[in-house]
């Protein structure tokens, strides 16, 4: 009786599961291979739509840009948010209130981040008019206005609010540093940056690559972030997949195009991902193995 | 009984980890007295790194604040010389979204009951899915979590035009009730994880003693594990609470003309400024908008920090 109950308890996860999660992959999957336009259509057309996919220069330009933005905005996340980390646990006063800090664009939706940012960056009355005005006529700071330099503003202010999550994540990792061990290789006298440089990160690598996965899955799913900042522009500069698939849908009414672009963002993400997270379960194996 | 502060609640962090200090308790040891060149060029960057932070807020605030023509005058990170509420005013009950110029406010009491019923049973759901995958094993439900917890790392645009179209079959498209669905649906995995997870820490004798004494699977749930369970309540609360309240695609997606949540209503109005830009009721409806999750933020301080370890280590 009490375990019918419980397997009855299961049944709205197993309906999202299946019936959410795979069955509407799986539909997208198929309706990628079909000539779907405005509304789902079954006529068979193999990889038709992936040709056109990958022949419209649109999606070129969205997929170079997902790629450089995502190279830096990863690179820049780790890097500041590992130092952050470092430098906040080193016994400083007002831990509690500087990750309050680094941390709170994190509570701001992407949307809000966007159009803050855009504002901040406006050529005319933003940062560069502020400065000009102060009477540093030649300060020039237009990268929203500059389409080979617009999807670097976007990194800034993707890394404004990602850095204090990795922040959070490698302080964690940092906070389970064998306190120790640190202390004797500083008596050793092997310096302090040293420390931090080569010895800690192979020791939070799982943190490291926690992070990673976290910051790629957030690429991949760009799209707000670009509505609200740069709508794609200036031209079709700021262009990402995730804008392309969902315009191609709702927009263009191409179905087709739109559900072969979906399952190339997918594809992408299990192919970074994967690697990944089978590497963080290799060393926490290991780590478990040794005792450690 | 397991509280907030036992390192196992942290279970992917912390295991095998025998040296580990809790993430709130703050550092190992106090700051040194002495003040040293070395010392001072780390707090002069950690300010600076706070200034970073800091300043897209402090733009923000003091744009909604100023008369149009300062703005236009430069000078944006200046205090207002005539301070002013207008633009809140405008922004909250005026301005135009598309053709309708009732401002934000509608969209901020959408928003408020898609996030309260979808926090209500999003949280349920994770907690009743958590509780019956811990005590209650039985084939298949570690493939059921292992597929919702695929379903949370996928791009959303690989699931939303099929969703779209069962919305519009049953009638659900462009309704409050279906905003709640979808983010009970995509809420789920994260919650589901949470309690999962902080459910390992509970004592299994526990269980098995109220099974000794004949109490079933309800009475179990409702009188032992969900009164411990208030920690991770309120983490998982907190993390769904600002998660549905900052979605964009799925109020722009399943919202209709009247059930629109207010980040798609902002970004609406900021589409919509044509001609002279109101830049400052533009900052000040970003602002309001942000203040919600914001203020949970602020007020749920080491509670939110728990949700973003707990909820960003996914498996």
């Amino acid at each position: 009786m009490n375990s019918w109950i419980a397997r009855f308890a299961l049944v709205p996860a197993a309906m999202v599961a299946f019936g959410v999660f795979v069955g509407c992959l799986l539909w997208t999957l198929v309706l990628s291979f079909t000539n779907s336009k405005l509304l789902p259509s079954y006529r068979w057309v193999g990889l038709d739509q992936y040709e056109k996919l990958f022949s419209s220069s649109r999606w070129a330009v969205s997929v170079e840009n997902i790629v450089v933005f995502g190279i830096w905005y990863i690179g820049l996340c780790l890097l500041f948010g590992y130092i952050l980390a470092v430098l906040v646990d080193q016994r400083v006063r007002g831990e509690a209130l500087l990750r309050t800090i680094y941390l709170s664009p994190h509570a701001m939706s992407l949307i809000v981040t966007g159009l803050v940012w855009a504002w901040f960056l406006n050529p005319q009355l933003g940062l560069q008019g502020f400065l000009r005005g102060l009477g540093w006529e030649s300060f020039s700071f237009a990268w929203l206005a500059d389409p080979n330099l617009a999807i670097y503003a976007v990194v800034i202010a993707a890394v404004w609010r990602g850095t204090g999550l990795v922040m959070i994540l490698m302080l964690a990792g940092l906070r389970g540093v064998d306190q120790e061990m640190l202390k004797n290789l500083q008596v050793d006298g092997v310096p302090k940056w040293r420390v931090y440089a080569q010895v800690v990160p192979p020791i939070v690598a799982p943190m490291i690559l926690t992070s990673v996965v976290l910051l790629a899955a957030g690429v991949i799913n760009s799209y707000d972030l670009i509505v609200a900042m740069t709508r794609g522009g200036p031209g079709i500069s700021t262009e990402v997949p995730g804008k392309f698939v969902m315009e191609h849908f709702f927009a263009r009414a191409d179905v087709g195009v739109a559900t072969a672009g979906a399952t190339v963002m997918l594809a992408a993400l299990v192919v970074i991902a994967a690697p990944l997270l089978y590497l963080r379960s290799r060393i926490s194996q290991r780590r478990e193995a040794s005792g450690g | 009984m397991a509280d907030v502060d036992n390192p196992a609640f942290d279970v992917s962090l912390v295991k095998g980890d025998r040296q580990w200090r809790p993430l709130v308790e703050g550092p190992a040891g106090r700051p040194p007295k002495r003040l040293t060149i070395g010392r001072v060029a780390l707090y002069v960057i950690l300010i600076a790194a706070a200034i970073f932070f800091l300043i897209p807020a402090y733009v923000m605030i003091m744009t909604s604040i100023k008369p149009m023509d300062e703005i236009r005058a430069g000078g944006m990170l200046s205090l207002p010389l005539s301070p002013t509420i207008e633009p809140w005013i405008i922004a909250w009950s005026s301005t135009c979204s598309g053709l309708v110029c009732d401002g934000l406010a509608p969209g901020f009491f959408n928003s408020i009951k898609i996030t309260v019923l979808g926090v209500f049973f999003a949280v349920l759901a994770g907690a009743v899915t958590g509780y019956a995958m811990s005590f209650w094993k039985f084939r298949g439900s570690d493939a059921v979590f292992a597929i919702l917890i695929f379903g949370a790392f996928v791009p959303y645009q690989i699931l939303i035009y099929p969703l779209a179209r069962i919305y519009s079959s049953i009638g659900l498209y462009g309704s409050l009730a279906g905003l709640v669905v979808v983010h009970t649906m995509f809420g789920l995995p994260i919650t589901t994880l949470m309690f999962r997870n902080f459910f390992r820490t509970v004592p299994p004798e526990l269980f098995k003693a109220a099974r000794v004494d004949g109490a079933g699977f309800i009475r179990i749930f409702l009188q032992i594990i969900l009164p411990m369970s208030a920690p991770i309540v309120i983490v998982a609360v907190i993390w769904t609470a600002t998660g549905i309240w900052n979605d964009y695609i799925m109020g722009l997606v399943f919202g209709g003309r009247d059930s629109k949540p207010m980040t798609t209503i902002l970004n609406n109005i900021i589409l919509g400024e044509f001609g002279e830009r109101r830049y400052n009721v533009e900052m000040a409806a970003t602002f309001i908008t942000a203040m919600v999750p914001l203020l949970i933020y602020l007020f749920s301080g080491r509670w939110f920090i728990r949700g973003v370890t707990a909820g960003s280590v996914k498996g």
